[in-house]
């Protein structure tokens, strides 16, 4: 459904999107996943035609975005970071507006209207200005704006930015029922969102494809053993040295990291073989030795972790500054001052 | 075509549930009517002087009152040009609804058309507040309605010219108020241009003065319909319009 081929784009001083290619199937839910400045909003401006790219392709139902802008317009629905609305508009007059712009004409547009209104919960508000609404209802009238030509494809941009708990699961649950009939691409910086609505990841960071693969892979991938941190507290006289010795000894355990002690209470992370879960043994193997077992937690792969160790970032800094200025450059700095 | 005018009706809907229409159109039924009021007045003294005189010289209604007041309507609509064209693209692209508008299938061209042609139609109310007061002129006297009409078709010219000009300086900021600011700029310069050959007669100065944009209207508000005139405002709105064009282009290539 979208094929994108070596896409670049170049602003005048720093290359926003760097020859990225990645391909969406017809009907899939996809996350593009990256820091903020990482190139998700430019490539969705590519792909909607907001903006031609610098070098390479993009194809959306078989159209060129650049040889053939208004077929691929007529079939793609997109929802800007911010809603694009005007507040000074009663909700159904703008869509009404909308549904007339993508070329929907007489009674359809009425019938659309409401169909668009109702699936989006916003029927109750339609004679509300849209000045007037919280933010959560103008996002919902912002996503009706997308899908009113009933588009095959939608993409969003961080559709559930600045809204509340509540209503980014409301959001979340709307893009979800939306999925069989649309291919759904939409841009976060949240992990957990990508988890819980996409099936099919593309990791993008400072303008290059990091990674794309399903959402189920990724986390399994880097969860195929079992791994609990563990925090003991000894009798005193047990050492750290002995507490490793001890759990290494265990039947089927791997691997035991020591990470922290304070006074006598230490932090271990203890790594099961493939195939065995060695939990039950180790704190048996506490408890036997006379120690205080305070916490036996399960340590599986976020897709947090997955994303930090794909872009090669510490944990300790998640959110990169707007990345642009690329690394090159940092590099030449000290020359420059020499 | 049916693209630009939802383009337009939406404009307008914009116009008319947001205060500016209805601020506009309160200002400039008071100073027409002011203008109106004042140019009769004048007309009743001196034709009441001449009668006590015994003098009947000819007094037309066109040349005494019409006239005055179209003139002066065009150098009011100056500044209250910018004011009708400061928000068309300004707004949108602080809003981000610009997006949305160059993401629908619809062509560059027909929502500049269709935006344009908005504030065009807008300007065409305020005229027809200037016309309801020369409806009493019709009432009581005997003007020629040719010149009246002509009259009004050059002031609309001028505000269409002047309201594209303006459209392309809404396309650069995301500031209303710099929008306007700059048109009211331009169109003053444009309309003291004329005169520039006051004081010399060089082609300069010709070419300059050829460019201000109320000489053009004279010609109107007399009654003569000259095709140079016409052929001026008709290239100031193609002009301004394909700057318009040129400029929403170029934001798509630096957006």
């Amino acid at each position: 459904m979208i094929q994108v081929q070596g896409l670049t784009k170049r602003y005048a001083r720093h290359v926003a999107v760097d020859d990225i290619s990645f391909s969406v199937e017809k009907g899939d839910i996809v996350g593009f996943l990256g820091p903020n400045g990482a190139g998700k909003t430019t490539t969705m401006r590519v792909l909607t035609c907001f903006m031609p790219p610098t070098n390479g392709t993009a194809t959306v139902a078989g159209y060129d975005v650049f040889e053939n802008p208004m077929e691929v317009k007529k079939r793609i629905g997109y929802l800007p970071e911010t809603p694009p609305v005007y507040p000074e508009m009663e909700v159904g007059d703008y869509l009404a507006f909308v549904g007339r712009l993508k070329g929907i004409q007489g009674r359809d547009l009425r019938r659309r209207v409401d169909e668009v209104a109702e699936r989006c919960a916003i029927g109750d508000v339609k004679k509300k200005l849209i000045a007037k609404l919280s933010k959560g209802y103008r996002q919902r009238v912002g996503l009706a704006q997308a899908i009113i030509h009933n588009p095959e494809v939608l993409i969003l941009d961080e559709p559930t930015s600045g809204l509340d708990p509540k209503q980014i699961i409301e959001t979340r649950e709307l893009i979800k029922s939306l999925a069989g009939e649309h291919t759904i691409v939409l841009s976060t910086h949240i992990l957990p969102e990508v988890e819980a609505v996409c099936e099919k990841v593309i990791i993008i960071n400072k303008g290059k494809v990091v990674k794309t693969d399903s959402v189920e892979n990724l986390t399994h991938h880097m969860s195929g053993t079992d791994a609990v941190s563990l925090e003991v507290e000894t009798d005193g006289i047990a050492g750290q040295s002995d507490v490793q010795q001890r759990l290494e000894r265990i039947s089927g355990v791997s691997k035991v990291l020591f990470k922290q002690a304070e006074d006598h209470r230490m932090t271990f992370e203890v790594e099961s073989l493939p195939g065995h879960i060695a939990r039950g043994e180790v704190a048996r193997a506490v408890v036997n030795a006379g120690w205080n077992l305070l916490e036996l937690r399960s340590l599986s792969y976020s897709l947090e972790e997955v994303f930090l160790q794909l872009t090669g970032e510490t944990p300790v800094n998640e959110e990169p500054e707007a990345a642009p200025p690329s690394t090159e450059t940092k590099v030449e700095q000290p020359g420059e001052q020499q | 075509m049916r693209n630009t005018w939802t383009v337009c009706r939406r404009e307008l809907y914009s116009y008319f549930v947001s205060p500016i229409a209805w601020v506009l159109l309160t200002i400039f039924a008071f100073l027409s009517g002011y203008f109106c009021y004042a140019a009769t007045a004048f007309f009743v003294r001196d034709s009441l002087q001449s009668q006590m005189q015994g003098q009947s010289f000819p007094m037309s209604i066109n040349d005494r009152i019409i006239v005055p007041v179209l003139q002066n309507v065009s150098v009011i609509a100056l500044f209250l040009i910018p004011l009708l064209a400061m928000r068309l693209f300004a707004e949108e692209k602080r809003q981000g609804t610009i997006e949305l508008l160059v993401t629908s299938p619809v062509h560059d061209l027909e929502i500049i058309i269709g935006k344009w042609f908005s504030a065009v139609l807008m300007y065409g109310a305020l005229l027809f507040l200037v016309f309801l007061d020369f409806i009493f002129l019709f009432m009581y006297g005997n003007p020629d309605w040719k010149p009246v009409a002509l009259g009004f078709l050059g002031l609309w010219l001028q505000g269409a010219a002047i309201l594209a000009l303006c459209t392309f300086i809404s396309t650069l900021t995301k500031n209303q108020i710099v929008a306007a600011a700059a048109g009211f700029g331009l169109s003053l310069l444009l309309f003291v241009l004329s005169w520039a050959t006051a004081f010399e007669s060089s082609a300069i100065a010709q070419v300059l003065s050829y460019l201000s944009i109320v000489s053009h209207f004279d010609s109107f508000s007399r009654g003569v319909m000259d095709s140079k005139d016409f052929i001026f405002y008709l290239s100031m709105i193609f002009f301004g319009l394909f700057l318009t064009a040129r400029s929403l282009e170029s934001l798509r290539w630096r957006a």
